[in-house]
Formats: C-alpha cells, sequence, structure tokens
C-alpha cells in the first residue's frame, strides 16, 4: 500500500504542477485511465485474498478520488486562469473617446423663448404668430399710435416701397388675435422685430414675445402678479421685481418692471449702472382706443398686455455680455447651449 | 430734459436726498437716467482780476500777468491763454488748489519765471468738455471769492428721460408739479408779474392760419443792449441744462423756455417789414434757417413772416436773416411766444428732418395758457439785464381753435375694477388735485375738469393711471389671475417645430440665426430669376433686401465660421423668407440647413469622409417618418440655380413640393471662393407640419421570410422606381425592401450599376411555403426585365 501512496503523491505533485488542461488530462489517463496506473491497482485487486479485499478496496477508491478531486481542482483552476487571460487580452482603453454623430445645439434665443412659452403655456396661454412684414394699421394705428403721434418717433422703422414696414413690436400680433377671437382670451406671440438702429446694444433685428389676456376681472394687480411670478420662476429665484411707472401708447396704465441686478444681487454693479436695478420688460392695461379697433367692449372686457425682450432676458440668464454675438452664430458659441 | 437740482429746488424742496428724489422721479414715470456734478472737482480757484500782462522773456506763447485774488500781494503767474488781458476776471487756482484731485498747484518756474498758480479754462474746472483760451468771468464778479461760491457750483443735473406723453413735465415749472404731487408738498413758483408798458411801440400781427396758430403773442422791446452779458447765473443755468449762451436776447428766450416750457423766438425788429403774418407757406418759397440749412416750403408749412416773405418755421426754427445772432447790434427786438398746433410742428419738423429743443415742445404739447405769462417774464428778465422799453402786450387769439378744457367723468368703482384694489376717496382728491385737476362731485363719482397743459389726458382711464401712478405702484398688491380651466388644443395632426428642431438637435445640428435681410450680392448668386424685396432705408449697405431663402444667412455664417477655421459645420435655421411683391407677397415660413465637412466628426477607427447627398437625405428623413406618411415623399431631380444639376433633388409629399436638398453650385462656390463640397435644404414647414394620427395594423402571427436578389440594370433607373414596381408586383406578400448594395464598376457594363434588394415577404394568414416564395420572386424579377430590361446578377 506504502506504494499506492506514493504513486497517489507523485500524482498529485504532477497535477499540480500541470500547465495546462492537457497536461492535466494527461496525467488523468496516466493514472487514472483504462491502463492507468491507479486503474492497475484496482485490476489487481481480484488477485488479493479476500481478507485483504475491503481494506485493499478501499484504499484504491480512496486514492482514486483524491486523485479525480486534484485533477478537476486543477481544471477549473486552468479554466479560470485561461478565461482570465483571455479577458485581459480583449480589454479596451474605456477612455478612448465615444463613436459617432456630435450632440447639436438650440440657439440660445430660441432656448430662452421656450422657457419663456413653457411658462405661459402652463397658465393656459396659446401661442398666436402674425407676419413681419406689417402695415401701418397692425403696427401703429391699431396700438393707438397715430401718423401724427410723437411715438412713431419712438421706433425706427424699416419701410418698403409699397408702405409696408418690418413690424418694430410683436404688438400687432394682439391686435390680430383680438380681431379674430372672442374674449376670454389668454395668448403669447414670440417671433422677430425690427428697428432701424445698429449700436453696442441695438440690433437692427431682435426677438419679443408678446403676451395678452382679456377677460372681465383682468386687473392691474394680477398683471403684476403673474409677471413678478414670471420673472421669479425665469430666473429660478425670488428676486425683487419691481414695477415702475412707463408709456407705451397701447396699453394704461403702463409700466416697466425692473428685476433686482443678476450680477450683482441689487447691490449696485457697472451693468445695473450702479442702480442695482436692470429693465426687463413693459407692460400694462390694454387701452380702451386699442380695443375700440378690435370691436371689444371696454367697459366690459378688461385686459393685460405685456412685452419683453428675448436677447435681454438670455443675455442676463447666460451671462451673455454682446448682443451682436447672437447673430454672428460662431459655432465655438452655440454649441455652449447644449 | 436736464436740469439743475438748485434750480428745481427753488421751485419745490421736499426733504429727501436728491437721490431718493431721483427714484421717485423714475418710479413715477420720469426716469431719471443721469445724475451729475455740474463742475469738477476742485478747491481753492478764486476769483482773480488781471492788473497787468506782460510778453514771457523766452517763450512767444506765454504771458506773464500780475493777478489781485484779493490778498495783500498781486500774485506773479505765467499764462498760455491767449485771451488772457488786463482787467480781465479770471479763475485763478492758487497755490495749494487742487484740481481733479491729482493735480496740485505749487510755486514754479516756467521758462525761468515764476508761477504763483494758474489761470483755468472751463474744461479744467470741468464746466466744459472742451473749451478755448481761459475762462472769462464777468466783470463784477467779487475777486477773491472762491469760484466754487461764485458760481454756485455745489450743484448736481438731473437728466430726466422724459416719454413723449409728458410734454408737461418739459420745464422747471413742470418737474416741480410733478414732484409736489409724488412728494407731497407746496410748489413755490416764481412770480410773473406784469410789465406796464412803457413805450408805445408796436408792431402789427395778422394770423391768417388761425387754426394751426390759436394764440400768437407778441411784444415789442426799444433800447434794449443786444450785447450785454448774460449775467453768470443765467448762462449757468443754461449751460447746466445743456445750452449755450448766445447772446441776452436769446439767452432770456432760452431760459424762459426751460423755466415755464414755452418756446419763444426774437426777431430784429431792425429786419422786419410792415407786418407779422403767420400763414402757410406757398409752394416753392424758401427759408434759410439759422443753422444756415435752406429749405423748400410747402402748403403744409406754417410759417411766420413779415411782408417780404418766411422769417420762420413756426415752431420749429428761426430764420437765418431775423434772428439776433451772436453780433447782433441792434437795439429793437419783437418777441414771439406763441401757441402753435402740435401735430402741424411736429409734422412739419420730421418733414424737413429737423429737430429742435422748440419743435420737440411745441409737438408734446406747450400750455395754451402760458403765451402771455412768458412773454411777461422774458420782458421783465430783459429789462433788467439789457434796459430798454418795453411796448404793449400784442394778443392774436382765436378762442375756438384753442384746446376747450376737458372734463372727465372719473367712478371709483371703475378704478377698483381696473386696479384690482382700492384707492382711498382723499388719496384720489389729494393726487389730482395736485397734479393741477379740479374735481367736483358727480353722482358716480367725480367730474375732473383736465389742466390744458396735459395734453395726454382724454379718457378716465388717463385719470387712473395718475392716480396709481402717484400712489406708488409698489404700493399695489400682487394677486395671481382668475381665469377658467380651459385646456389649450393638443392636435395630434401637427408636428411642433419644436419638436422638428430638437431632431436636428439631436443629429448634430447647430440651429442659427441670422437676420431676415441679406446681402443682396449673396442671395442675387442664389436666386437670380427672383426679384428681391428692397427696403427703402437699409440700416448698412449689406443687407439691403429680404431673405427670399434662408441659404444667404447660413452661407454667411459659413463664411464666418470658416474664417475662424471651423470647416466641418451643421447649421439649421427655421424662419420667414419673403417671396414676390405687393399683394402677392408672401411670408412663408421654412426649415433650412447648411452641411460641410466630415460626414462625422474628426474620430478614431473611423476614415474621414466627406458628408455627402445621402447623409444629409437621411438626417431629412427621419424628419418625415415623423409625419407617419414618409413613404409618400418622393425624391426628383430637379433644376435650381443654386443647385448642382447632378446632386440636388426636388422633395414632393402628398403632390405638393416640399423642398430642396442638393450640393450647392460648384459655379457658386467658386465665386465664394470656397473649395468644399456644401449641401443645403430648405422645407417648407406648413407641409412639414402635417402629419397623420398613426393607425394600428394587425401584426401577422407568421414566420417571415427575407429574399436577396441583386439585378443589373441601367443607371438611368431611378432605385425608387424599381421599388415601387417590386411592391407593385408582389400584391401584398412583400412587406419590406432593403435596399443593401449599390455597386459599378469590374464586371458591369459603364452604363449600368447591380442593386442589391433585400426582401421579406410574410403573409397575414399562413405560413408561407418555399413555393409561393419562388414563385413570387420569379414574377418580380421577370416584371423587372420585362419593364426595366434588369438582369439577375449570377
Amino acid at each position: 500500500m506504502q506504494e499506492l501512496q506514493d504513486i497517489v503523491a507523485k500524482a498529485q505533485a504532477a497535477v499540480e504542477s500541470a500547465q495546462d488542461l492537457q497536461q492535466v488530462d494527461a496525467i488523468r489517463v496516466q493514472y487514472l485511465g483504462k491502463k492507468g496506473e491507479i486503474t492497475e491497482f484496482l485490476k489487481q485487486l481480484n488477485n488479493l485474498p479476500a481478507a485483504e479485499k475491503p481494506q485493499a478496496g478501499k484504499a484504491v477508491n480512496v486514492a482514486k478520488q483524491t486523485l479525480q478531486q486534484a485533477v478537476q481542482a486543477r481544471t477549473i483552476l486552468l479554466k479560470e486562469q485561461q478565461l482570465q487571460a483571455e479577458l485581459e487580452a480583449q480589454a479596451i482603453d474605456v477612455t478612448l473617446p465615444g463613436k459617432g454623430q456630435n450632440m447639436g445645439s438650440l440657439h440660445p434665443i430660441t432656448r430662452t423663448m421656450q422657457r419663456v412659452s413653457d411658462y405661459f403655456s402652463k397658465l393656459g396661454f396659446d401661442i398666436a404668430e402674425g407676419p413681419e412684414i406689417e402695415d401701418e394699421y397692425h403696427n401703429f394705428e391699431a396700438l393707438n399710435i397715430p401718423e401724427t403721434h410723437p411715438a412713431r418717433a419712438m421706433c425706427d422703422t424699416f419701410y418698403f416701397p409699397d408702405g409696408k414696414l418690418l413690424r418694430t413690436h410683436t404688438s400687432p400680433v394682439q391686435i390680430r388675435v383680438m380681431q379674430n377671437l372672442e374674449p376670454p382670451m389668454r395668448v403669447i406671440a414670440p417671433g422677430r422685430v425690427y428697428r432701424c438702429d445698429y449700436d453696442l446694444t441695438h440690433a437692427p433685428m431682435f426677438h419679443q414675445l408678446e403676451g395678452l389676456m382679456v377677460d372681465e376681472t383682468v386687473t392691474f394687480v394680477d398683471l403684476k402678479g403673474i409677471l413678478t411670478d414670471f420673472l421669479q420662476h425665469f430666473f429660478e429665484t425670488d428676486l425683487p421685481v419691481r414695477f415702475r411707472a412707463s408709456y407705451f401708447p397701447f396699453t394704461e396704465p403702463s409700466a416697466e418692471a425692473d428685476i433686482a441686478c443678476v450680477y450683482c444681487d441689487g447691490q449696485g454693479c457697472r451693468v445695473c449702472s450702479h442702480t442695482g436695478w436692470l429693465e426687463v420688460l413693459g407692460c400694462g392695461m390694454v387701452h380702451p382706443n386699442v380695443f375700440k379697433h378690435c370691436d371689444i367692449d371696454s367697459e366690459k372686457y378688461l385686459g393685460f398686455a405685456f412685452g419683453m425682450g428675448i436677447e435681454r432676458l438670455a443675455m442676463l440668464r447666460y451671462q451673455i455680455n454682446d448682443l451682436r454675438i447672437f447673430f454672428e452664430n460662431d459655432v465655438r458659441f452655440l454649441e455652449q447651449f447644449k | 430734459m436736464k436740469f439743475s437740482e438748485q434750480w428745481l429746488r427753488e421751485w419745490v424742496n421736499p426733504t429727501m436726498t436728491r437721490e431718493a428724489l431721483s427714484e421717485e422721479l423714475s418710479m413715477v414715470g420720469l426716469e431719471v437716467d443721469h445724475i451729475a456734478p455740474v463742475a469738477g472737482v476742485f478747491k481753492q480757484v478764486l476769483v482773480g482780476h488781471v492788473k497787468s500782462v506782460e510778453p514771457h522773456p523766452d517763450a512767444d506763447r506765454l504771458r506773464v500777468c500780475q493777478v489781485d485774488v484779493g490778498a495783500r500781494e498781486l500774485l506773479n503767474i505765467v499764462c498760455g491763454g491767449a485771451n488772457v488781458r488786463v482787467d480781465l476776471n479770471v479763475a485763478v487756482a492758487v497755490v495749494g488748489a487742487e484740481l481733479n484731485q491729482e493735480f496740485k498747484i505749487r510755486e514754479t518756474k516756467l521758462r525761468g519765471v515764476l508761477s504763483q498758480g494758474m489761470i483755468c479754462s472751463s474744461s479744467e474746472l470741468g464746466l466744459a468738455e472742451t473749451s478755448e483760451g481761459i475762462m472769462e468771468l464777468p466783470t463784477d464778479a467779487p475777486v477773491g471769492k472762491d469760484v466754487r461760491d461764485y458760481l454756485q457750483l455745489a450743484d448736481y443735473t438731473l437728466s430726466i428721460d422724459l416719454t413723449p406723453n409728458r410734454g408737461d413735465c418739459l420745464s422747471i415749472a413742470g418737474i416741480a408739479r410733478e414732484v409736489a404731487a409724488i412728494t407731497d408738498t407746496q410748489t413755490t413758483p416764481i412770480k410773473i408779474k406784469k410789465i406796464a408798458a412803457n413805450s408805445k411801440a408796436i408792431f402789427p400781427v395778422q394770423v391768417k392760419a388761425s387754426e394751426d396758430c390759436p394764440r400768437y403773442v407778441g411784444r415789442v422791446l426799444e433800447g434794449i443792449d443786444a450785447n450785454a452779458p448774460s449775467p453768470m447765473w443765467l448762462q449757468e443755468r443754461l449751460r447746466r441744462s445743456d445750452i449755450r449762451s448766445i447772446n441776452v436776447v436769446v439767452d432770456v428766450t432760452n431760459y424762459v423756455m426751460l423755466e415755464l416750457g414755452q418756446p419763444m423766438h426774437a426777431f430784429d425788429l431792425e429786419r422786419l417789414q410792415g407786418a407779422i403774418i403767420v400763414r402757410r407757406a406757398q409752394a416753392k418759397e424758401t427759408l434759410t434757417l439759422l443753422d444756415e440749412k435752406a429749405i423748400t416750403l410747402t402748403p403744409e408749412d406754417l410759417v411766420i413772416c413779415d411782408e417780404k416773405g418766411p422769417l420762420a418755421l413756426a415752431g420749429v426754427m428761426g430764420g437765418k436773416d431775423s434772428g439776433i445772432d451772436e453780433r447782433c447790434t441792434t437795439t429793437k427786438i419783437f418777441l414771439e411766444s406763441a401757441f402753435f398746433d402740435p401735430v402741424r410742428v411736429g409734422v412739419r419738423a420730421r418733414a424737413h428732418g429737423l429737430q429742435t429743443d422748440s419743435s420737440y415742445r411745441f409737438e408734446r404739447g406747450v400750455d395754451p395758457q402760458l403765451q402771455v405769462d412768458a412773454i411777461e417774464r422774458a420782458t421783465a428778465l430783459l429789462l433788467e439785464i439789457a434796459g430798454g422799453q418795453a411796448g404793449p402786450v400784442i394778443e392774436v387769439a382765436n378762442k375756438k381753435a384753442l384746446p376747450a378744457p376737458l372734463e372727465i367723468v372719473l367712478r371709483p368703482e371703475r378704478i377698483k375694477r381696473v386696479l384690482g384694489f382700492v384707492v382711498d376717496d382723499e388719496k384720489i382728491e389729494s393726487v389730482l388735485t395736485h397734479l393741477g385737476m379740479h374735481l367736483k362731485s358727480h353722482k358716480v363719482g367725480w367730474k375732473v375738469t383736465v389742466p390744458n397743459y396735459r395734453f395726454d389726458i382724454q379718457l378716465e382711464i388717463d385719470l387712473i393711471e395718475e392716480v396709481v401712478r402717484v400712489y406708488g405702484y409698489a404700493r399695489l398688491p400682487e394677486h395671481e389671475p382668475n381665469a377658467r380651466l380651459d385646456a389649450s388644443d393638443i392636435p395630434e395632426t401637427v408636428l411642433s417645430l419644436r419638436r422638428i428642431k430638437q431632431v436636428l438637435v439631436d443629429s448634430g445640428y447647430q440651429e442659427a440665426v441670422t437676420y431676415s435681410f441679406v446681402d443682396q450680392k449673396i442671395q442675387g448668386l442664389l436666386t437670380p430669376d427672383e426679384e428681391p424685396l428692397t427696403l427703402v432705408n437699409p440700416i448698412t449697405s449689406e443687407l439691403t433686401v429680404m431673405r427670399n431663402t434662408l441659404w444667404p444667412g447660413l452661407l454667411k455664417t459659413l463664411l464666418h465660421n470658416r474664417a475662424r477655421q471651423q470647416e466641418r459645420l451643421r447649421l439649421f435655421e427655421a424662419g420667414l423668407c419673403f417671396r414676390g411683391q405687393g399683394d402677392a407677397l408672401q411670408q412663408e415660413r421654412v426649415l433650412a440647413g447648411l452641411v460641410t465637412g466630415n460626414a462625422y466628426p474628426e474620430q478614431w477607427g473611423m476614415c474621414d469622409e466627406a458628408v455627402d447627398f445621402f447623409h444629409v437625405k437621411g438626417d431629412l428623413e427621419r424628419l418625415f417618418a415623423m409625419t407617419g406618411h414618409s413613404h409618400e415623399y418622393e425624391w426628383r431631380k430637379c433644376e435650381h440655380s443654386a443647385l448642382h444639376p447632378g446632386r440636388s433633388a426636388e422633395i414632393w409629399g402628398n403632390d405638393e413640393q416640399i423642398g430642396y436638398l442638393g450640393a450647392i453650385h460648384p459655379r457658386i462656390t467658386q465665386k465664394l471662393k470656397i473649395n468644399q463640397e456644401i449641401f443645403l435644404f430648405q422645407l417648407s414647414l406648413s407641409i412639414l407640419e402635417k402629419v397623420g394620427v398613426p393607425e394600428f395594423k394587425e401584426l401577422s402571427k407568421f414566420p417571415a421570410i427575407r429574399r436577396d436578389i441583386a439585378i443589373v440594370v441601367d443607371k438611368s433607373i431611378t432605385a425608387a422606381k424599381i421599388r415601387q414596381k417590386v411592391l407593385e408586383i408582389s400584391g401584398n406578400l412583400v412587406k419590406n425592401v432593403q435596399l443593401f448594395d449599390v455597386y459599378s464598376g469590374a464586371g458591369i457594363a459603364e452604363e449600368q450599376r447591380s442593386l442589391a434588394l433585400g426582401l421579406t415577404l410574410q403573409h397575414p394568414d399562413k405560413t408561407l411555403v418555399d413555393d409561393e416564395v419562388n414563385t413570387v420572386i420569379e414574377r418580380i424579377v421577370s416584371s423587372l426585365k420585362q419593364e426595366f430590361n434588369a438582369t439577375l446578377r449570377n
């Protein structure tokens, strides 16, 4: 039996040192195969006296099992090692850049317009549009700006030879809406507007968003409420908002709304000319003369209207310091608004 | 309106700082946009009297002066001012003086001569932007007095950006009235004294256009010294309102305009003939204005004439030949103080391209009751400063044409309804009274008489604004509006522009926003056959025409970016393009794009591949897929002057042309000096937005079978025709035709190509067997042979 133990020890050592599955299999065949060394012991059990048979048989079986376990363990280990090696070989540099198309970007004017529209859409305002080449009636007269009015000089208007003009504000859309719908109504009108003015802070084309609400119980404090709420939502902070008296021919009373300067928190800085306030929109109650042009009874209905410059809001929101950059469309600028 | 704070405080003096007052004014609609000190920062600058002037021994341009500044000894000062002379009163910065905080005056030697101070110019004292020579002070300036005290320079100017409705605030009197109302204080207006005539001199006045000139007030002043210097206080007040001192007569008329708001004019009576005639001009009459500009008049113009002809454009500007100019030697003047129709003045001033302090005020409305007071005030000032005798006041008025006092009913209930807030009756009455209104009780509220100078108050709502404005917007609460919960439509048959833009953004496009007016040269290259819509007054010579396609703006964007080393561009823009003229004008909403450079951003593991037609077509097909009827889109070869005839397509959907896609014509890239292929597309949004609501179709439970065939056909047979034929022949069995290869080259005849099609067949109700599939495929192959002479590729 010492012989058997020696064989097992030798076989075990061989298994342990086997470097690949083939070697392990060769060792298995050498000891446990049909003509294997341990198999031979089994075959020889018949030649033993009956009394020795059980003990010898047991010993051979133990030897066989021991070796089988060793082979199995070694096989698993080598298979695992092989897999590890394969995985290692398949490894990639996960820091290499991904493939395919880049993400594009919406123009910051559109992005801003969408945020403003979203606010008012949630309050049930519909979106209206109007032509950009307008007539004097819709751009001026119906808005209570007769030809002789000094306020005409407020708008530097682009004209065409036939007397048509590029709208100087989105307010003519108000007229078109009120002439076509019945109150109550809630609409916003975003769009391009044009003024004959070009310097550091003026572009000949820019964007406005106009709002209009007409109903039987619309009031000036409602206007204050909705615009304060809007500005605080837009800037996502409860910033102070104030309303100053102003003048627009198509609203009465009229106001301009200022927000506390977003650059200095209202402390006063270069951007707000050290006032702590930034003007962001104009608004007021719809003038009875405007209602008259639209056949709306101003005794029965009241309305408010407001208008804001989209570039202005975008500049404040995204800290853009140059108006003209909006229309250069430098892709290095555009890609910052993904 | 720019004015001295001191002056205003003589009229109304609320106990508040200038900053607080300015804030209050801004809040009520008189926006103070600038506050500035009236002089630079300096100290120890004294009034001096020049006793002697000697040439400097070593410098031609310098003089050596002995100057009395009230001290025991005269100062020896070297001065470079060409106007320095004996007996002149000057401003002397004495030793120890500081100018602008940094410049300190010390005793020094200038070219070897002792200088014990500096004689200052007005710009050195921050009293003017620029100045020539040294500042000359009046002969009665008290020698030795601090200039800061003498000129009362502890003052600030306030600049108010007035809205066009507030003509009544274009004077100290008007601003003071407003300040009194908002601060609940009282004004102390100057007393207007009636100056009794001490001469009998009159000049006839005939008003022939009394609708245009409802009131004309004139007065003859004789024996005045038009060359008398304006006193320093008068010059300073004008300077603080940015008005240049001309001579005493002009200065006084300007002063009264600033003080009371009445523009005035003074004529040299010695140059007038016969009478003052206020009339419409005759066609082709001409007038040379004070600023030397000659204008040709029309019968629309209101003019002040004498018997010879026009002297002044009424309310706008006087003529060169009848005014009191800088070197006037006259002793007889005729003062004019009139009320002209605001519209007439405004319209005619604009027609002649003029805007003056006078027309600016008349156009916004001058108080029609002010003319006599103004002429009395001007007379008093002139007699005091320039001597002389005044004739009687001449007044011609057409009472019917003067604005009638307006009475408006004001209902407290209406105030509450408009504001959503109750203002106390007492407050309402006090605000309106302060603003010069008279209130009488009325059965529904008040009957309010509006003063004549408030041209902006016509309706009840205007009174409501006055109430709430002065009450203070800030004191009103904020309230969320109440409205019925009526929801907006959520149409599913409209593809929103927002969604369309998002698809492009997700496909790597950047949105551009370009001007709607474009360079005629670039647009002319693209659409040479279309007459562009031209602006009368373009902002620059490069932006003269309205775009009739969005491509010029996108090409300009390309040029801008290429100049900044950005060669791969994927841009889109949505907006209007303008086509046709007059009544045929169309403002069409379109979506356009420009793609150039590599198809993909530079990346590893992929060869650089220039973008081609099909990359962009793929992007557009994704858009069309969202419409739910993408199979209806047709791509037809096209002819567009801007596009490469072999690499462009018209896109049709539902028998409407939806737009174009193509490579820009090489002729154009050459002209723009670009050497890479550029693809452009433009689609009509109104068509693209029309979409179908999805309709569910049963899914087949039976397996699909795929068969691939490759056919060889002439290149002139389009893929679309073959695809259409295959679908037509197969009945409904072919569910999908996938074109998976296009080949031409070795093994295929020159004028032919091979198209490999993957056909997916499926029956709704049963499993297809091989025989059935083979029959269909054979039918397809034979009909392609018959129709297009296509052969199977082996």
